[in-house]
């Protein structure tokens, strides 16, 4: 028998200080409702065999392990290898999870899905899923969003989904997410919302995770594979965090592996204009969850900003949070302009174009690659394409044109 | 004993009327107007809200009152600012209402401690449930200031037990399952449910989320103790062409409703 891991979180949702459930009593149930099928189907082998099926034959794992043979010799440094999320079905990691949570809502019989998006590729994944499954779908992104994320959005529209443009606050994933919530606590018996990230109440922080831990799983196994050992070094960005949980989470008790995750700066961590919850947030509470947040001090939440959507929420995951208290994690940040030359390098050096979120990843090892020795090796969590990416890319080569 | 208590205690069959008003929409002397004005019209309790920057119960008009407030500078120190002035003319007992960030913010034991100095009587927290809530609560305790926290029609037995065991004073029954937001017609399970909690619960209860009319009141107090009303007020507000206008909207809403109980 395989000894019992300690399990985090606890059974109050609990990553140390960090989690829990700050919902309105509305949603209590369905939290309890979904732990309870979720504590069974975890374990059932007829769900995890359906969602191995799917993983293989939808998504499209496992995902390359790729030596960036080009951005290594750009760099001059440490050898630096993808991991190829962005190959699978719909472009990015998302789908990992969408897959998963799709399945869950089936056992649990419900009839309606529902979801927030930045990027829009938690929003295209759940779309993708809804129409395989045959569930009506409502996505809900902010306008601002709408307006910089385009391609996705008429993507969503002919998988069959409602598309609704959050025009409150920041217009942007936050918002979105205030309203996703609001039509769950009013749709709470017949609908599953399905979360994007390793964020909100209990336990979807944990759910994500375990599904998108495929990453890191795949990614050991690889390692082995090809040089048959670890990495040195492990980055991903974090905006919600559920990329960099996914590839980290296996490798929290390899010591020998420095984990560094890549938060958005913005114009700057000094210019008030960032989306860095780790570096510069305190913790608070917000979206059902206690976890590292950017506030004033009076406790209202600061807009945030990033040239990436995906990364522009005030929040991170509450296993984030522990793992910045801990030091198990280091967190760092990319500006927008580092972001934006990395995309753009990366795309001519390897004929990769990475999502601007992955984008701040790379932007971070650009920037230090001096830090590292050339024998190390470096995984970098590729987690999804950029072609959605494009009207940004338009936009910002028409101002400075 | 408490003002909550004293009200609670005096009440006989008379149903409680507990108007909900944003402090500071539309601006902050017009929020304490709009709080006499619904003092006047026979509220029992008043709720007190306090501005969020992320309102996820609420529905559209109490999220559009807190915009609004907010932009016009309402923070928690106008908020307490609120209580004093409102307390310094009325004894009715106040509830202040909104989400746990901005009290967190100010640090949970200092903000129970200053809003009781400012004449609070107690604290209506929605997304902070009862198993988050074991700090506040003491600090709560320690003041005598009362804790209320929501039931809904999801709510287990189990959860309503427990949410009456954790209620200092009194409990908010949300009536249906959704956000907060005028205009919606209550259904014969609503009754059931209402019906079920007047069995079940140790203390008195006010239904809140939906009430809009003196019939909506009247359906709601056959069962419940009270009603709790909202975004039907700041509605009728922002209807009215003048701030004149809008006061006269509320009061006249609100005399209506206080005729129409018992």
């Amino acid at each position: 028998m395989v000894a019992k891991k300690k399990t985090v979180p606890d059974v109050r949702g609990r990553f140390g200080p960090y989690g829990g459930r700050y919902v309105p009593e509305t949603v209590i149930y369905a939290l309890e409702e979904l732990t309870e099928a979720y504590r069974f189907c975890r374990r059932d082998k007829e769900f995890r065999a359906e969602l191995n099926n799917y993983l293989s034959n939808y998504v499209g794992r496992p995902t390359p392990l790729y030596f960036a043979e080009r951005f290594t010799e750009h760099l001059g440094g440490p050898q630096i290898y993808f991991k190829r999320e962005d190959l699978t079905h719909t472009g990015a990691h998302k789908i990992n999870n969408t897959v998963g949570q799709i399945l869950l809502a089936k056992r649990m019989g419900k009839k309606r899905i529902i979801a927030e998006t930045g990027a829009g590729q938690h929003g295209l994944a759940t779309a993708t899923v809804a129409a395989h499954f045959g569930l009506p779908c409502v996505i809900y992104m902010g306008a601002e969003d709408i307006e910089r994320q385009a391609p996705n959005v008429e993507k969503m529209q002919l998988l069959g989904a409602e598309v609704v443009s959050v025009k409150s606050g920041s217009r942007t994933l936050k918002d979105a997410t205030s309203e996703a919530m609001r039509d769950w606590v009013t749709n709470i018996a017949s609908t599953f919302y399905i979360i994007g990230s390793v964020v909100g109440p209990h336990p979807y922080p944990m759910i994500v995770r375990d599904f998108q831990s495929v990453i890191g799983k795949e990614t050991k196994k690889q390692c082995r594979r090809l040089w048959g050992g670890l990495p040195d070094v492990m980055v991903a960005c974090v905006g919600g965090g559920s990329n960099a949980i996914g590839v980290f989470v296996d490798f929290l008790k390899d010591t020998s592996v420095r984990l560094i995750g890549v938060e958005a700066a913005g114009h700057g961590l000094r210019s008030g204009k960032h989306a860095a919850t780790l570096l510069r947030g305190k913790p608070g509470v917000l979206h059902g969850a206690f976890s590292y947040l950017i506030f004033d001090s009076d406790g209202q939440v600061i807009l945030p900003h990033s040239i990436s959507a995906g990364l522009d929420y005030p929040g991170v995951g509450p296993e984030h949070s522990l793992l910045h208290d801990t030091g198990r994690v280091e967190y760092a940040a990319a500006t927008d302009k580092e972001a934006l030359s990395t995309f753009k390098l990366v795309s001519r050096l390897e004929g990769i174009i990475p999502a601007m979120e992955t984008s701040h990843a790379l932007a971070y090892l650009v920037k230090h690659r001096r830090k590292f020795c050339k024998a190390d090796r470096i995984v970098v969590c590729l987690s999804g394409r950029g072609d959605k990416d494009m009207p940004i890319i338009r936009k910002m080569s028409e101002q400075s044109g | 004993m408490s003002r909550i208590r004293q009200t609670l205690a005096g009440r006989g069959k008379h149903k409680l009327l507990v108007p909900f008003l944003t402090v500071g929409y539309p601006d902050f002397d017009t929020s304490i107007d709009l709080v006499r004005t619904a003092i006047d019209s026979g509220a029992d309790i008043v709720e007190l809200g306090m501005p969020f920057s992320d309102p996820m119960a609420d529905g559209p008009q109490i999220q559009y009152s807190s915009q609004i407030a907010l932009a016009n500078g309402t923070d928690m120190k106008k908020v307490l600012q609120a209580v004093e002035q409102i307390r310094a003319g009325s004894g009715v007992p106040i509830v202040l209402m909104g989400y746990f960030n901005p009290v967190w913010a100010r640090g949970v034991e200092a903000f129970a401690a200053a809003s009781h100095r400012a004449g609070a009587d107690g604290f209506i927290i929605p997304d902070l449930p009862v198993e988050e809530a074991a700090d506040f609560l003491l600090c709560l305790k320690d003041l005598d200031l009362s804790a209320i926290f929501l039931v809904a029609p999801t709510s287990s037995p189990e959860r309503v037990q427990l949410v009456d065991s954790a209620c200092t004073d009194f409990v908010y029954a949300v009536t249906v399952a959704g956000v907060t937001g005028a205009a919606r017609k209550f259904s014969s399970s609503t009754d059931a449910y209402l019906k079920g909690l007047s069995r079940s619960l140790s203390r008195p209860f006010v239904a809140g989320f939906g009430v809009s009319s003196p019939e909506s009141a009247v359906r709601l107090c056959r069962h419940a103790d009270g009603v709790v009303i909202g975004s039907a007020l700041i509605s009728a507000f922002r209807q009215a062409k003048n701030r004149r206008e809008g006061l006269k909207s509320v009061r006249c809403l609100l005399s209506d409703i206080r005729k129409a109980l018992p």
